[in-house]
C-alpha cells in the first residue's frame, strides 16, 4: 500500500451550519437579473411607454388621435412611401443575397475572405455608409463620372436625393441582414442529401430547385422579415440621401417631435412599432423561422 | 454545381457592391480636392490635418470616446451579472426578462430615441453626457447579454458539479471556474458595447443638445449644412477603429471556441 | 485485502428519489463496507446514477438517509462532503493546466503552494502521468484525461471515491487496460470505491461486491461469484452473463433441492425457497455449464439430463455456440470451447445434454 493511503485525508475548512440552510438556489438568480431589469425599465422602457401613452392620453384619455390618422393624407402618403420603399429594398436584398449566401457556404478557401467582405461594411456605422453613397451618387461622384466618361450622358445626372438613391443605399446597408440568415440555413443542409439527389439523377438545377431552395426557406423567410422590419424603421439613410419630398414614417415622426406635436408623433410611433412587432410575431410562429431569427441576431 | 446557379462573377460583383462604398470613403479621405469628387484628382493628408487641428472635431471625438468607455463599464457590469442570473431563472421569468432586455434590437430606433427624449427632457437631462451614457447603455446591453449568455451555454454543466464536489463553495466556483470561462464572452460583449455607443446617432440627435455633442452628431450636422471631405477623413478613422475592435472580437470568439473543444 | 479501516463506510437507508409520481430511486437500503469496491450495476433508468448523485450531494433524496462513517450527510452540501468523484466525461477544467486541475481541491483546502506541488506530483505518479502537469486537457487523449480526473479525485486523500461510468467513452482495448488499473488503484489506496456502470462484464471484473439495480430498486447484492452462480431472481439471471430459462412444474422438494418436470424429464435444481407442488417455476442454468452427454468427460457431481435437437451451430473464435431446442419448444444455448479434439455438432442432430444439479437455480 502506498504512502497516499497511509496519510490522513486532507480536511475542508469549517463553516457555519446556518449558512447552509438558506436556499440560495432560488433567490440569487432573481437578485442578479434585477439590477439590469430595473435599469432598463427606468431609463428605456418606461420612457418609451410614457411617450407612446401620449397617443391615447392627450389631453385626456381618447382614441381620437388614431381616428384622425385614417383620414390624414400626409400619414397615408408617408406610410405608403415607407412600405413601398421597404418592399422594394427587401426584394432587392433577396435577389442579391441568395447568390452570395450560396457562395459563402460553398466556397472553401475563399469563405473567410467573403465573410470579411460581408462583415466589414456591416460593422461600419450607418452614417458612414450613407455618407459613402452621398459621395458615389453625387454630382461629381463615381457613377456620374463613369457615365460621363463612357459617353452615355452629357451632363451629370441627379441621382442623389432621389428615391432611387435611398433604395440603393438601403439595399447596400441591409444586405448582410439578408445574407447571414440564408447562409445559416444553407449551412445546415446535410451535404449527403445533395449527393443522394445527384446519385438519383437530378441535374444541378433540379437539385437546387427541389432540395436546396426548399430547405433554405426558413432562412429566406427569416432574412426577408428581418430586413423588412429594419427597413420600415430606417431614418438616417433616407434623411441623408433621399429626396426632400420623400419622407418616410420615421422622418415624419422626427419632424413632429421637432414641432413638439407629441400626440401625433406618439401615434405614428405606435403604428410603426405595432407593424414591426406584428411582423416579428408572425415570423416567430412560422416553423423553423423562429430559430433562424435567434441565430442571426447573435 | 455552384457555377450554374451562382456564377462566381455574379457573386463577385455583388461583393464588390458591398465593399466598394467603404473603399470609396477611404480613398476620398486622401484626396486633396476641396469638393467631393471621385476619383480624386490628387492625394494628400489635407483632410486629416483639418480634422486633427480643429477643436470643433476633436471635442466631439473626445465626448464620444468618453461616453463609449463609460457605457462599456456600465453595460458590461449590468449585462454580465444579469446574464448569469437569467441563465438560472425559471423559464417564464427568463422569457420576459429576455424580451425586455433584447427589445432595443427590435424596436425601431426613432421610437426609442423620441421616447428617451420625451422622458429625459422632463428631467433636464438633455445635453448632458451622463444622460448619453444612460441611454447608450440600454442600447448596448443586449449585445453584452447575448454574448455572455452564449458563452455560459457553452460551459459543460458538469464542470460546476465537479468544482462543488472538489470542495469549492458556490462563490468560489463562480470566481475560479465560471468567470474565467465566460471571460471571452464578456470581452466580446464589451467590444460591441463600445462600437454601439461610439457609432450611435439617432438617440444622440435628440439628447445631445449642445453640451453632449458626440462625433456622429457632429458629422451629421456637418453633412446637413456643408459638405467637406473632412468627414471622409473622420469616417475612415472610425472605420479603422471599428474594424480593429470587431476583428479583435472575432479573434476572441475563435480562441474561446478552441479552448473548450474536446479532442 | 489490506487497507481496511482507511476507507469510509456508507449506509443507504430507504433512499428514495421521486419526480412527481415517477420514482427514479424507489427505496434502496445498502451497507457499503469500509474499503470495499462496490459496483452499482444496472440498465439505464435503473436509478444507479441518481443514487450516486445523491451520495455526492447533487441531488436531494425525497426520503431516506445517507450516512458516511455513521454520520448522516443528507443535509450537507456537496462541497462539504469530502468525497472524491470521477465523472463520465471527466469534467476537467479546460482553462486550467493538468497541474492546476489536480491541485484545485488542494487549493480549496488552503494547502500551501509547495505542499500542493508535491501532492500533485504524487497523484500524477499514481496514475502514470508524471510530467504532464503543464499540459491542457484538450491536448490529452481520452484515456489520459480520465487518468487526470482520477488523480484530481484522489489527491486530497478522500476516504470514499465515486465513479460514474468513467470508462464509457473509451474503446474496448483501452477500457480493459484501465479496468485493471482501477483495481490496482483500489488495492493501493485502500479506500472505498463506489462504481456505477451498465456493463456487467466490467462489474464482474472489478468489484468486490455488486448491487444489481432495476427500476430504482436493488435486485440483488453479492460478490461476482454469488451473483453469477446463484442469481436470486430472473432479472439478475438474465442481466449478468447469459442464462437459459426452463419452465418447469414442481414435483417435489427435499432440503434445498427441488425436483421439477420439464419436457417430460425430471430436473433437479438448487432452491432457497419453498415452492408448492404443482407450481410452475423457472429454472435457470448457464450456457457454458451445459455439456453434450456423449463427449469425452466424466461427471463427478449429480447431473441433470435433457434430450434436445441442435437448431444452430456458430463458431465464434474461442467458443462454439449451439442453439438447442427441447421437445416442448424451449430453446437453450450451449457454449463449449472450440478445439480440434471436440466434435462439432451439426444442425438437426439430436443429442443429450447434461449439466450439474449444483449449476441449476430456481429463480
Amino acid at each position: 500500500m502506498t504512502e497516499i493511503a497511509q496519510s490522513q485525508s486532507i480536511p475542508l475548512p469549517l463553516a457555519s451550519e446556518r449558512a447552509l440552510r438558506f436556499d440560495w438556489r432560488k433567490a440569487v438568480p432573481l437578485a442578479l437579473a434585477a439590477p439590469l431589469i430595473v435599469y432598463m425599465l427606468v431609463f428605456y422602457a418606461l420612457p418609451v411607454l410614457a411617450m407612446l401613452l401620449r397617443s391615447v392620453n392627450d389631453p385626456s384619455w381618447t382614441l381620437s388621435h388614431y381616428a384622425t390618422l385614417f383620414g390624414d393624407v400626409v400619414f397615408a402618403k408617408t406610410f405608403w412611401i415607407t412600405i413601398s420603399t421597404s418592399v422594394t429594398v427587401t426584394l432587392g436584398c433577396l435577389v442579391l443575397a441568395y447568390p452570395v449566401a450560396l457562395g459563402l457556404v460553398r466556397a472553401r478557401r475563399m469563405a473567410p475572405l467573403i465573410l470579411v467582405i460581408i462583415l466589414l461594411p456591416f460593422w461600419t456605422s450607418v452614417l458612414v455608409r450613407s455618407y459613402a453613397w452621398m459621395v458615389l451618387l453625387g454630382r461629381h461622384g463615381l457613377i456620374n463620372e463613369a457615365l460621363l466618361a463612357l459617353g452615355m450622358i452629357d451632363r451629370p445626372v441627379r441621382i442623389l436625393n432621389t428615391p432611387i438613391a435611398t433604395q440603393i443605399a438601403m439595399i447596400h446597408i441591409l444586405l448582410p441582414y439578408m445574407i447571414l440568415p440564408i447562409a445559416n440555413a444553407l449551412r445546415q443542409i446535410d451535404p449527403s442529401l445533395l449527393r443522394a439527389a445527384s446519385g438519383l439523377g437530378a441535374t444541378p438545377w433540379m437539385t437546387f430547385r427541389q432540395v436546396i431552395l426548399p430547405l433554405s426557406m426558413s432562412g429566406v423567410i427569416a432574412g426577408t422579415l428581418l430586413t423588412f422590419v429594419l427597413a420600415l424603421g430606417f431614418y438616417i439613410t433616407p434623411a441623408m440621401v433621399g429626396g426632400p419630398r420623400d419622407i418616410t414614417l420615421s422622418m415624419l415622426i422626427a419632424q413632429q417631435v421637432d414641432q413638439l406635436n407629441w400626440a401625433y408623433a406618439a401615434t405614428l410611433s405606435a403604428v410603426l412599432l405595432a407593424t414591426a412587432l406584428a411582423i416579428l410575431a408572425v415570423a416567430r410562429r412560422l416553423p423553423g423561422v423562429g430559430n433562424a431569427f435567434r441565430t442571426s441576431l447573435r | 454545381m455552384l457555377a450554374r446557379v451562382a456564377p462566381a462573377s455574379v457573386v463577385g460583383l455583388i461583393l464588390l457592391f458591398l465593399a466598394f462604398p467603404v473603399i470609396v470613403v477611404v480613398v476620398v479621405s486622401f484626396s486633396s480636392a476641396t469638393y467631393l469628387t471621385f476619383p480624386p484628382p490628387a492625394f494628400g493628408l489635407k483632410w486629416y490635418e483639418a480634422y486633427f487641428s480643429n477643436p470643433d472635431w476633436l471635442k466631439p471625438t473626445w465626448v464620444s470616446l468618453w461616453v463609449a468607455s463609460a457605457v462599456v463599464v456600465l453595460s458590461t457590469t449590468l449585462g454580465t451579472v444579469a446574464a448569469l442570473g437569467m441563465a438560472r431563472l425559471p423559464r417564464s421569468l427568463r422569457v420576459v426578462a429576455t424580451g425586455l432586455i433584447l427589445s432595443p434590437l427590435i424596436v425601431p430606433g426613432i421610437v426609442v430615441a423620441i421616447g428617451i427624449y420625451y422622458a429625459y427632457s422632463r428631467y433636464g437631462l438633455v445635453g448632458t453626457p451622463i444622460a448619453m451614457v444612460m441611454a447608450h447603455t440600454c442600447l448596448a446591453v443586449p449585445f453584452v447579454v447575448t454574448s455572455v449568455t452564449a458563452s455560459l451555454a457553452g460551459i459543460d454543466p458538469r464542470l460546476e458539479q465537479a468544482s462543488l464536489n472538489l470542495g469549492a463553495t458556490p462563490s468560489a466556483t463562480f470566481w475560479q471556474v465560471t468567470l474565467p470561462l465566460i471571460r471571452p464572452g464578456v470581452l466580446v460583449g464589451a467590444l460591441f458595447a463600445f462600437i454601439t455607443s461610439f457609432d450611435e446617432l439617432i438617440v444622440a440627435l435628440f439628447i445631445s443638445g449642445s453640451g453632449a455633442v458626440t462625433l456622429p452628431r457632429r458629422m451629421w450636422d456637418d453633412l446637413r449644412f456643408q459638405i467637406d471631405p473632412t468627414i471622409a477623413a473622420v469616417s475612415t478613422l472610425t472605420i479603422v477603429l471599428t474594424v480593429l475592435l470587431m476583428g479583435l472580437a472575432h479573434v476572441l470568439r475563435k480562441h474561446a471556441e478552441r479552448q473548450v473543444s474536446q479532442p | 485485502m489490506t487497507g481496511i479501516g482507511s476507507g469510509a463506510s456508507v449506509t443507504l437507508a430507504g433512499l428514495e428519489k421521486k419526480y412527481d409520481r415517477v420514482a427514479a430511486v424507489d427505496g434502496i437500503s445498502l451497507d457499503i463496507r469500509s474499503g470495499e469496491f462496490l459496483t452499482l450495476l444496472g440498465p439505464s433508468g435503473s436509478g444507479k446514477t441518481s443514487t450516486l448523485m445523491m451520495i455526492a450531494g447533487f441531488e436531494t433524496p425525497t426520503a431516506g438517509d445517507i450516512a458516511i462513517d455513521g454520520r448522516s450527510v443528507v443535509a450537507m452540501p456537496p462541497y462539504r462532503r469530502n468525497i472524491g468523484m470521477v465523472f463520465q466525461n471527466y469534467a476537467l477544467f479546460p482553462h486550467l493546466t493538468v497541474e492546476e486541475n489536480v491541485g484545485f481541491p488542494l487549493k480549496q483546502r488552503g494547502v500551501p503552494k509547495a505542499e500542493r506541488a508535491r501532492l500533485v506530483a504524487e497523484a500524477l505518479q499514481l496514475v502514470h502521468l508524471p510530467g504532464y502537469g503543464a499540459r491542457y486537457p484538450r491536448q490529452l487523449s481520452g484515456g489520459q484525461q480520465q487518468r487526470v480526473a482520477v488523480a484530481r479525485a484522489v489527491v486530497f486523500k478522500p476516504r470514499l471515491l465515486l465513479m460514474d461510468e468513467p470508462l464509457g467513452a473509451l474503446d474496448k482495448q483501452l477500457r480493459e487496460n484501465l479496468q485493471l488499473e482501477m483495481r490496482r488503484l483500489h488495492a493501493d489506496l485502500g479506500i472505498t470505491f463506489i462504481y456505477v456502470t451498465h456493463d456487467q462484464e466490467e462489474a464482474l471484473t472489478m468489484s468486490d461486491r455488486i448491487a444489481v439495480m432495476n427500476d430504482g430498486k436493488v435486485a440483488q447484492v453479492g460478490s461476482p461469484e454469488d451473483l453469477y452462480d446463484r442469481p436470486s431472481n430472473r432479472f439478475v439471471a438474465g442481466f449478468i452473463g447469459e442464462s437459459n430459462f426452463l419452465p418447469a412444474i414442481v414435483r417435489g422438494i427435499e432440503d434445498d433441492v427441488v425436483t421439477a418436470e420439464c419436457d417430460g424429464a425430471l430436473i433437479r435444481a438448487i432452491c432457497p425457497g419453498r415452492p408448492a407442488s404443482g407450481e410452475t417455476v423457472t429454472l435457470t442454468t448457464r450456457p457454458e455449464r451445459l455439456r453434450f452427454a456423449d463427449s469425452a468427460w466424466t461427471a463427478t457431481t449429480p447431473q441433470n439430463r435433457l434430450s434436445v435437437t441442435v437448431t444452430e451451430a456458430v463458431f465464434a473464435g474461442e467458443r462454439c455456440r449451439y442453439m438447442l431446442q427441447a421437445g416442448d419448444g424451449t430453446s437453450m444455448v450451449l457454449k463449449e470451447p472450440s478445439s480440434a479434439a471436440i466434435r462439432r455438432r451439426a444442425v438437426g442432430e439430436r443429442a443429450e445434454i447434461s449439466w450439474s444439479v449444483a449449476d441449476t437455480i430456481l429463480v
